[in-house]
C-alpha cells in the first residue's frame, strides 16, 4: 500500500480526445494490501477510460462490500461514486440506470459479493441487460474477514492454512452467457494488454457486460497451490484470441498478422476485430462459447479473452421501452395529469 | 322474537366460496345501494387461496355515513355449502338466512329466532340458462336480483350497472340482466314482505367516491411524480403497482414517441426492490416500492444505508397480518415498530398513516416531497382493509398550481456559483438537513463518494469518533426538523372538561370515531386524537399530557402505537390504556364499544346501559 503519491506529472503528457488527462480518472490511493491483484485492475480502468475520451463526471461507479467494493475510491476521482451494501449493487445500479439512462454505469464486485450473497442480484440484472459494465474482481477468497473461501473458488484448490476446498465452483461468465449477458470476458488483473480493451469494449457494448477478472489475493490466497494465484493463473490461461477494440471515432490502421480476423461491430459503431486460430469458437455463438469454457475446463486451462459478444444485445429502457428522456430530468408538467383528469376519475368511482 | 327492522342501516354477509366469480355480483350490490345515495361500506374478507375456500364480503349500509365495520350480521345470503351452520349460527337474533332453496335446509337448522328466505337459485338457473360455465356467475346474480327485490331496492339501479359494466359486450348483459330479474320476481312473488330491512333512496352520498385505498395510493404516486418503481409481488401491496402501471399507460405516454415516461421494474426479491428505488432516487428520480411485513423485513438493511447516506425513498407498507406465512389477507397494523425503528445502528424513519382512499393519494404524493425534502425514506402505512377494499370517501383533489418540492439539490448553476467549499454532508442552514447533487450535473463540481457514516462533512473517508459523532447528532436535528413538516394529529375536543382521550390511526378511524360517538351518546365525554405521522409533534403529547388517561385502539396485539408514545413521548406508562383489535378482521365498532366499556368499568367507570340503536351494541 502506498501513502503518498507524487501529484507531479510530465508537462507534455498528452491528454486524450475530450481534452481530460491521464491523472483526472484517477482516484484516493489505495488502502489494498500492496501487490493486490486489485489494484491492477483500478489501473487498467482509468487507462480505459482515458482512452475511450469519457468524460469523468459523466461515469458512476457502484459496488457492493468486499475489498473489491472499497476499490471505486482508488479510481475516477472526479465520478460520483456510491458503495452500497454487501451483494446489493446490481439494484443500486438498476435503480440508477432507470433514473438516468445518459450516465455511463461501472459496477465493481468481488466474488464474494456476486457469486454468495449477490447471486440472486447479479443474474437478474444480467436477466434484465441494465446497461452497465459489471466487473467481477475474483480472487476466490474472502479478503476483508481474513481469507474464507468464496464460491468461485476451483474445488479442489488449496489455501494457505493447507485445507482444501471440496465445494464446486461458480463460473460466473458461464451464467452470464446462459442468462443473456451480451458481453462476456475474462481476464487476468497481471495481464493489462488484455485487461485495458476489454474494458473499453465493456463500456462501449450495449446492454450488460461483464468481466470476470482473475484477481490474486497477495495475503490469503496466493499460495502456490492455490488455483487463484499469480502463478498458477500465469502457467494455466489460455487466451481465446488476441484482439484490438476500436472505438467508433477511430478507423482501423493497425496490421494483422494472425490467420483468421473476425468482426463485431457494436451498437454505437465500435469494432471488435478478433484475430485468432481457424477452429476457434465463433464467440457470437452462445452454445459455442460455453463449450469452449467448459472444454478448456476440463484441461485445467482459464480461457481468457472475449467468451462472447451478442452485438445486437437490447437493454433495459428498450424492454421497458421507457421515454428516451433521463427519467430524473422530467417535472410536473411531464409528469402529473392534472385536476381534470382527476376528477375525471373521481366520476369513475361513483 | 322480534324480525329485525332497519332502513339504511343494517348488515348484509355473502357467503360464498373463492374464485365463483362472486365478487363481482357482491360489489354490483354494494355499488347500487351507493348510487342510491346511501353510504356504503364492503368488506371482502377472504383466504390465502384462489379457488375454493369460503369467503365473505360485508356490505354495511348506513345513512348516517359510519362507514367502518360495525360487527355482528343482520342478513346473511348462504351459498357456500362449507359454512352454511357457520353462516347460519352467526345470525343475530332476529335476522334473515336467504339461502339456496333447490336443496332443503338441513333439519337442525331449527333457531326460531332467525327468518329464513328460501330461493332456490341453483334450480333457477339451470331451468333459464343453457351455458354450464354461465350458470355459476348467473346463479350470484340471481340472488342478487332477490336481495333487491327483499331490501325494495330500485331495480333500474342494477340493471343500468350492468349494463354499463357490459357496455363493451352487449350480449352478456342480457343474460345478466335476466338472472336479476329472475332472483327479483322470485323473492317479490314468494317472499314479499319477509324482509323488514329497507334501502331507500336517499341524498347522502353527495360528491363522494368509492375507490380502494390501493388505487390511491397509486394516483398519488402517478400525481406525486415516480418514474421509477422497484417492486415484488406481495399480498396486500401488489395492486398498488398493477394500478400505477395502468395509470401510467393512460397517463405517462409520450404522444411524439409512445414510450412511457416511468420505468416499472418488477425485481427478483425485496432487497433489490428497494436496492432501485435507492439507486433511482440517488440519481435524481422519485421512485417508490410498494410491499408488505415480510418485505419490510428484507428492506430493513437497505433502509438503514438510505438513512445514514441519506437518500430520498418511498416506502409503501400495506400491512397485514404476519408472518410470511401468517394470514397474508388478513388486516393489521402490526409493522409499525419494525418500520420506524427499521435497519440496524440508530436509524428512525417517518411514517405517514392515512385513514381513507384521499389521505392515501394525499399521503403518497406529501411523501415523495417529503423524502426529497428531509433526504431520508417515508414510509406511508397502509393496510389491507384500507388498500384492498372500496371505501366511501371525499373526492381525490389535486391544486393545479401545485409544485414538486425536491428540497436541497444543487443544479449546475448553484454549483458554478459556490463561493466555498461544497460538502454533502455539511449543514449550511441549521436545519440538519444538508444540499446534494445529482450525478453528472457540472463537470467538475458536486461530485462525492456516497457511503454509509465512515466519511467527513465532505464525504470523504474517515472512521474519526468525533466525526461520526457530529455527524449523528446532525441526523438527530434533522429528525426535529421532519416534526414540523409532516402533518398534524386530527384533534377533536368534545369538553374541556373530559378527562379521557382516545387515540387512534390510519384504517381504525371510521369504528373508532362511531365507537366514541356512540359513548357520548351514553353520557360519556371523550376527546379524541387520530395520529398522521411519526415522529410525534409536541401537540401529540401534550394532548397526552391533558388527559387523566387515554386509550391507544390499535390493530395489534402489544400496542405497538403506545410502545412508540411512550418511548418517544417520555409519558407515565400507567396513562396510557392498549384496546387491542388484532383477529385479522376490519376492526369492528360494537367491539371497539364494548372492548372501551370494559376497559372503562375496570378503572370503576360504568356507562348506562341504553337500548340498541344506530350503531350501538346490543
Amino acid at each position: 500500500m502506498t501513502f503518498f503519491r507524487p501529484t507531479f506529472r510530465h508537462p507534455e503528457l498528452p491528454p486524450n480526445a475530450a481534452g481530460y488527462h491521464r491523472r483526472d480518472y484517477e482516484g484516493g490511493i489505495s488502502t489494498l494490501c500492496a501487490g493486490c491483484g486489485h489494484d491492477s485492475i483500478c489501473n487498467a480502468i482509468i487507462q480505459a477510460c482515458f482512452e475511450l475520451a469519457l468524460p469523468p463526471h459523466r461515469i458512476v461507479k457502484m459496488s457492493g462490500i468486499g475489498c473489491s467494493s472499497k476499490s471505486p475510491a482508488y479510481f475516477l476521482g472526479k465520478s460520483h461514486g456510491f458503495n452500497s451494501v454487501h451483494g446489493r449493487m446490481p439494484s443500486i445500479a438498476t435503480g440508477a440506470n432507470m433514473a438516468n439512462r445518459d450516465l455511463i454505469y461501472l459496477g465493481v464486485s468481488g466474488d464474494g459479493d456476486t457469486a454468495s450473497i449477490g447471486m440472486g442480484q447479479f443474474i437478474h440484472a444480467v436477466r434484465r441487460s441494465l446497461n452497465m459494465l459489471y466487473i467481477v474482481m475474483n480472487n476466490g477468497c474472502y479478503g476483508l474477514t481474513k481469507g474464507q473461501y468464496s464460491a468461485t473458488a476451483d474445488k479442489g484448490s488449496k489455501s494457505k492454512k493447507g485445507g482444501v476446498n471440496v465445494l464446486e465452483s461458480i463460473d460466473l461468465c458461464e451464467l452470464a452467457i446462459q442468462l443473456g449477458a451480451g458481453f462476456v470476458a475474462r481476464s487476468f488483473s497481471g495481464d493489462k494488454a488484455q485487461l485495458v480493451p476489454l474494458i473499453k469494449a465493456g463500456l462501449s457494448h450495449r446492454g450488460l457486460s461483464f468481466i470476470d477478472v482473475i484477481s490474486p489475493c497477495v495475503t490469503f490466497n496466493n499460495n502456490p497451490e492455490s488455483t487463484k494465484s499469480y502463478h498458477w493463473v500465469r502457467e494455466h490461461s489460455e487466451a481465446t484470441n488476441t484482439f484490438d477494440f476500436v472505438p467508433f471515432r477511430q478507423t482501423i490502421t493497425a496490421e494483422y498478422e494472425d490467420d483468421t480476423v473476425q468482426e463485431v461491430v457494436l451498437h454505437d459503431n465500435s469494432v471488435i476485430h478478433l484475430h485468432k486460430h481457424h477452429d476457434a469458437p465463433d464467440i457470437t455463438d452462445r452454445r459455442q462459447a460455453i463449450d469452449s469454457l467448459e472444454d478448456h475446463k476440463a484441461q485445467g486451462v482459464i480461457l481468457t479473452g472475449v467468451l462472447y459478444v451478442n452485438p445486437d444485445s437490447t437493454d433495459t429502457h428498450e424492454i421497458l421501452h421507457t421515454s428516451e428522456r433521463p427519467l430524473n430530468s422530467l417535472d410536473e408538467t411531464d409528469l402529473c395529469p392534472g385536476s381534470a383528469v382527476l376528477e375525471a376519475i373521481n366520476a369513475r368511482h361513483r | 322474537m322480534k324480525p329485525l327492522a332497519a332502513i339504511n342501516d343494517f348488515v348484509i354477509r355473502f357467503a360464498t366460496v373463492n374464485g365463483s366469480g362472486s365478487a363481482s355480483a357482491n360489489n354490483l350490490f354494494a355499488k347500487a345501494v351507493f348510487r342510491m345515495g346511501v353510504p356504503v361500506s364492503p368488506k371482502n374478507i377472504f383466504p390465502s387461496n384462489i379457488q375454493g375456500l369460503p369467503t365473505w364480503y360485508e356490505v354495511r349500509v348506513n345513512e348516517q355515513g359510519h362507514v367502518g365495520r360495525r360487527g355482528d350480521i343482520d342478513l346473511v345470503v348462504a351459498v357456500n355449502g362449507q359454512t352454511l351452520r357457520q353462516d347460519y349460527d352467526s345470525l343475530a337474533p332476529g335476522g334473515y338466512f336467504v339461502f339456496d332453496s333447490s336443496k332443503p335446509l338441513p333439519e337442525d337448522f331449527t333457531r326460531d329466532d332467525v327468518i329464513a328466505i328460501g330461493i332456490p337459485m341453483t334450480a333457477m338457473c339451470t331451468e333459464a340458462f343453457d351455458n354450464p360455465k354461465m350458470r355459476p356467475l348467473l346463479k350470484n346474480i340471481i340472488y342478487v336480483g332477490a336481495l333487491a327485490a327483499l331490501l325494495d331496492m330500485e331495480l333500474e339501479v342494477l340493471t343500468d350497472s350492468l349494463r354499463s359494466q357490459f357496455r363493451k359486450n352487449p350480449t352478456l348483459a342480457e343474460p345478466n340482466i335476466r338472472a336479476l330479474e329472475l332472483g327479483y320476481g322470485y323473492a317479490r312473488d314468494h317472499h314479499a314482505g319477509a324482509c323488514l330491512l329497507t334501502v331507500r333512496r336517499s341524498d347522502r352520498v353527495g360528491d363522494a367516491i368509492m375507490m380502494d385505498g390501493n388505487s390511491a395510493t397509486a394516483l398519488g404516486a402517478l400525481y406525486g411524480g415516480a418514474t421509477v418503481v422497484g417492486w415484488y409481488p406481495i399480498t396486500p401491496s401488489t395492486s398498488i403497482i398493477e394500478a400505477f402501471g395502468h395509470y401510467a399507460e393512460q397517463f405517462r405516454i409520450e404522444t411524439d414517441t409512445g414510450r412511457i415516461k416511468a420505468a416499472i421494474v418488477q425485481a427478483e426479491d425485496e432487497l433489490a426492490a428497494i436496492g432501485i428505488v435507492i439507486g433511482a432516487a440517488w440519481n435524481g428520480a422519485r421512485a417508490f416500492t410498494a410491499t408488505s411485513g415480510p418485505g419490510i423485513s428484507l428492506m430493513a438493511e437497505f433502509l438503514g444505508l438510505a438513512y445514514f447516506a441519506e437518500v430520498p425513498a418511498v416506502l409503501i407498507n400495506v400491512q397485514r397480518v404476519g408472518p410470511s406465512t401468517g394470514m397474508p389477507t388478513r388486516t393489521q397494523q402490526s409493522d409499525l415498530l419494525a418500520c420506524a425503528y427499521a435497519s440496524h445502528g440508530d436509524t428512525k424513519h417517518p411514517l405517514l398513516f392515512p385513514c381513507d382512499p384521499r389521505e392515501c393519494f394525499e399521503m403518497t404524493a406529501d411523501a415523495f416531497d417529503l423524502a426529497d425534502r428531509l433526504q431520508t425514506p417515508v414510509l406511508v402505512m397502509s393496510d389491507l382493509d384500507l388498500g384492498m377494499n372500496d371505501h366511501y370517501g371525499p373526492p381525490l383533489v389535486w391544486d393545479p398550481a401545485r409544485r414538486y418540492d425536491r428540497g436541497k439539490v444543487m443544479d449546475a448553476a448553484r454549483l458554478e456559483a459556490l463561493a466555498a467549499r461544497w460538502g454533502r454532508y455539511k449543514d449550511t442552514d441549521g436545519d440538519g438537513i444538508c444540499w446534494r447533487t445529482y450525478p453528472g450535473t457540472h463537470p467538475d463540481k458536486g461530485v462525492y463518494f456516497t457511503r454509509g457514516t465512515s466519511r467527513d462533512e465532505y464525504s470523504t473517508y474517515t472512521e474519526d469518533s468525533s466525526t461520526y459523532v457530529r455527524n449523528m447528532e446532525r441526523l438527530a436535528l434533522k429528525w426535529e426538523s421532519a416534526k414540523r413538516l409532516l402533518p398534524l394529529a386530527r384533534i377533536k375536543i368534545t369538553s374541556g372538561e373530559a378527562r379521557l382521550g382516545v387515540v387512534f390511526y390510519g384504517s381504525t378511524t371510521p369504528a373508532a370515531y362511531e365507537a366514541i360517538e356512540h359513548l357520548r351518546h351514553r353520557g360519556l365525554a371523550v376527546n379524541s386524537m387520530r395520529i398522521r405521522a411519526f415522529p410525534f409533534q409536541q401537540e401529540v403529547i401534550d394532548f397526552i399530557s391533558a388527559h387523566e388517561l387515554v386509550f391507544v385502539i390499535e390493530q395489534n396485539r402489544d400496542g405497538q402505537m403506545r410502545t412508540l408514545l411512550l418511548n418517544e413521548g417520555g409519558l407515565p406508562p400507567a396513562k396510557l390504556v392498549t384496546i387491542a383489535a388484532y383477529d385479522g378482521l376490519p376492526v369492528a365498532s360494537r367491539f371497539l364499544v364494548r372492548a372501551l366499556e370494559e376497559a372503562l368499568a375496570e378503572r370503576g367507570v360504568t356507562l348506562p346501559t341504553s337500548p340498541r340503536d344506530q350503531g350501538g351494541v346490543p
